[in-house]
């Protein structure tokens, strides 16, 4: 039914505008997600449906002179499947931007062949700061967080609060590694100290041994470097085995629908970093009232993030009247992005799009009033500390154009 | 203090008693496809998917029905054995004549269609259930602290393990059970319903399965994904004992996840893979499993 109506506006909108220099008249964006897998829940459809809506709404009240498709597939976290997908939809399916990428491995993937094929690629779900560092590149925006803002808030601030000696709890691929490093970083920035890390294989089920060592090690905190379904049974089972509260735990990459499933009882008084909270004022009120009419949840930071990204990128298009990479990039960083999701936002030369972050206090369960009342804004980070600043880039364009 | 290695004696225990925790779960679910191979020569690819289901009942029982962990662990290895016994009457039956093969993609793709289903239904980022009450807290055991609930998984798996074992080996139901896999038609000629145990086997095999995913529920998120990611295991764990030994795979469940138990401490990087390194010595040096038999 959705096809029906996408085709129908296409074949509307062809005959409207021949002048348009969009290649076919057609933009196209892949979504290129989890769909199946440790991840779905905080990308996966929701990400497809955010991305839907922004479609929907740029042509209701942009009125473009271009079409604009939708096409989306499940990488299953992997790699390899990513950049044959990738390359499929930039050679066959004239695809003109690849977006959403959870799992850092597969967003590298798809950056180089993006790279390679002078398209663009739009990561909203990959943590790692390789992307805007060591692999970076210059057809590639970073969206929505990093693993550097969310480890420089909720490590800085559980340090400052007095937890002083850490214990990492790793996946081992290079999305945990780069989540671990980052957070010992600020650890050891802000005066604590690294006592041990143990690396366990992604995914995972059972963390008891692991948590036995953090247990022994005597660390004060406990930090989870991991994600989704690893990250809740390391926090089910660090009660179970009595490690929490006598050690506190902290979530380095967590969502809100990891809080949802592992309920506020067992995640309650953590300490996370989002890049977007439903309930922040009333502008992000009423467009997660509009999401949640349609997936029957809240938005994660992820799929807020992808209708952000992708009416960005639209409106860049319609403003320069082409899908030409370089000129609707230039543009990109030209345009500051000012939506529900981010004020004042800005796309750095190494490809980061930095905007204000928020620390989260997780609530109680007899503080929480209504449903999906899960965070109090413990403080809003500015755009500008929020990040890994320009000076530290190990970006090469960085480096360029500093020289 | 004394060491080992390095490690200290009492982390070491402590490591090999989560392995022996682990290795129950092995064992439960390799037990399971044990007795299925050996009775219907079917490689059940539907049991981590089994077991899935047997940790949603216990949530669905609780959530709709409001009952506690005791009555699911009787109700929903009964509902996944249920489950079992459907597949064997309306799909399995259709295969015994041909090759391993046929079984292994039909149960591969009930798998993936009941893993879609749950995933469709409830997400991935899985459902929470609780810890009995009575099981909660924990027990000093002077090098560690274990939770009354691993405990109770270990004496609950071993007591299944055993009576399987016994009712198997030592009963005479278990001696039909055993003539029918020898020979079906002989035991059949004797007035024995073969059929009707092999369906029951299905049915039970696949209850264990359900078993061991109540036991699981209260110890992770239950969720769609948490059968997929330990069936490759059990299915190397039976490949290492011999594809239908019923001790031999009792046995290799409980060591493998000893093994893998020490390896988390010494090289915690590797813990998922020493499985399958085991298995390809293995099968290098004894092609049928350790404790398998030529045919």
């Amino acid at each position: 039914m959705k096809m029906k109506c996408i085709a129908l506006a296409v074949a509307a909108t062809i005959s409207a505008s021949a002048q348009a220099q969009v290649s076919d008249n057609v933009v196209k964006i892949g979504v290129l997600t989890d769909m199946s897998g440790a991840y779905s829940d905080l990308s996966g459809l929701g990400a497809v449906e955010a991305t839907k809506m922004a479609v929907e709404d740029f042509k209701a009240k942009e009125k473009p002179a271009f079409a604009v498709e939708l096409i989306s597939a499940d990488h299953q976290n992997k790699g390899d499947l990513s950049s044959n997908k990738a390359r499929e939809w930039f050679d066959r399916e004239k695809v003109d931007v690849v977006t959403e990428l959870v799992t850092t491995s597969t967003a590298l993937a798809v950056m180089k062949v993006a790279k390679e094929k002078n398209k663009l690629a739009l990561i909203s779900g990959a943590a790692s700061t390789r992307i805007t560092n060591e692999d970076c590149n210059d057809v590639t925006v970073h969206w929505t967080y990093d693993t550097y803002a969310v480890a420089n808030g909720t490590a800085k601030a559980v340090v400052q609060q007095g937890g002083k000696s850490w214990f990492f709890i790793t996946a081992d691929y290079a999305f945990g590694h780069s989540l671990e490093k980052d957070s010992s970083g600020v650890v050891l920035a802000n005066g604590g100290k690294v006592l041990g890390t143990v690396r366990h294989p992604f995914p995972g089920s059972d963390f008891s041994s692991f948590l036995l060592k953090a247990q022994s090690s005597g660390a004060q905190v406990i930090g989870l470097a991991n994600a989704g379904t690893d990250t809740m049974n390391s926090i089910k089972q660090a009660a179970e085995f009595g490690v929490t509260p006598k050690q506190s735990l902290a979530g380095l990459l967590m969502f809100i629908t990891d809080i949802h499933a592992l309920g506020l009882k067992s995640t309650q008084n953590m300490y996370l970093t989002e890049g977007f909270y439903w309930d922040l004022n009333d502008e992000t009120r009423a467009w997660s009232k509009r999401y949640f009419d349609r997936q029957k949840k809240m938005p994660t930071m992820i799929q807020a993030g992808m209708y952000s990204a992708v009416t960005h990128y639209l409106k860049a298009v319609k403003a320069v009247n082409s899908d030409d990479t370089q000129k609707v990039m230039a543009q990109m960083k030209k345009t500051p992005v000012n939506d529900f999701f981010a004020k004042n936002g800005k796309i750095r030369d190494d490809g980061r799009m930095v905007h204000d972050m928020y620390l989260m206090h997780v609530k109680k369960p007899d503080e929480s009033k209504y449903a999906w009342d899960y965070y109090r804004v413990k403080q809003t980070i500015p755009a500008a500390e929020a990040f890994q600043p320009l000076s530290a880039s190990r970006c090469p364009l960085i480096k360029k154009t500093a020289s | 203090m004394t060491d080992f290695f390095g490690i200290p004696l009492p982390a070491l225990f402590g490591q090999l008693v989560l392995g022996l925790v682990n290795g129950c779960f092995y064992a439960v679910l390799s037990l399971g496809l044990a007795v299925i191979f050996g009775m219907l020569n079917i490689i059940n690819f539907a049991h981590g998917a089994l077991y899935m289901v047997g940790a949603m009942l216990a949530w669905l029982i609780l959530e709709y029905l409001g009952l506690g962990y005791w009555w699911s662990l009787l109700l929903a290895p009964l509902g996944v054995g249920l489950i079992g016994i459907l597949i064997e009457r309306l799909l399995l039956r259709w295969l015994y004549q041909l090759d391993h093969l046929y079984g292994l993609l039909l149960t591969f793709g009930l798998a993936l269609m009941v893993e879609g289903l749950f995933r469709d239904l409830y997400g991935v980022a899985g459902l929470p259930y609780a810890i009995p009450d009575e099981l909660s807290g924990a027990i000093g055991l002077g090098f560690m602290f274990l939770p009354k609930y691993r405990a109770w998984v270990i004496f609950a798996s071993l007591a299944v393990c055993l009576g399987t074992w016994f009712a198997i080996e030592k009963t005479r139901l278990g001696a039909y059970l055993r003539a029918a896999t020898e020979n079906p038609k002989l035991t059949q000629a004797f007035g024995i319903n073969v059929p009707l145990m092999v369906m029951l086997t299905y049915g039970f095999g696949v209850g264990l399965a359900g078993l061991a995913g109540v036991l699981a529920a209260p110890t992770t998120q239950v969720g769609p994904l948490m059968g997929s990611n330990l069936i490759i295991t059990v299915f190397a764990v039976v490949v290492i004992g011999g594809m239908g030994s019923i001790l031999g795979s009792v046995l290799t469940g409980l060591g493998l996840g000893l093994i893998e138990g020490l390896t988390k401490v010494f090289y915690p990087e590797a813990s998922a893979t020493v499985v399958f390194i085991i298995m390809a010595i293995v099968l290098m040096v004894r092609p049928t499993g350790l404790f398998g038999r030529e045919k």
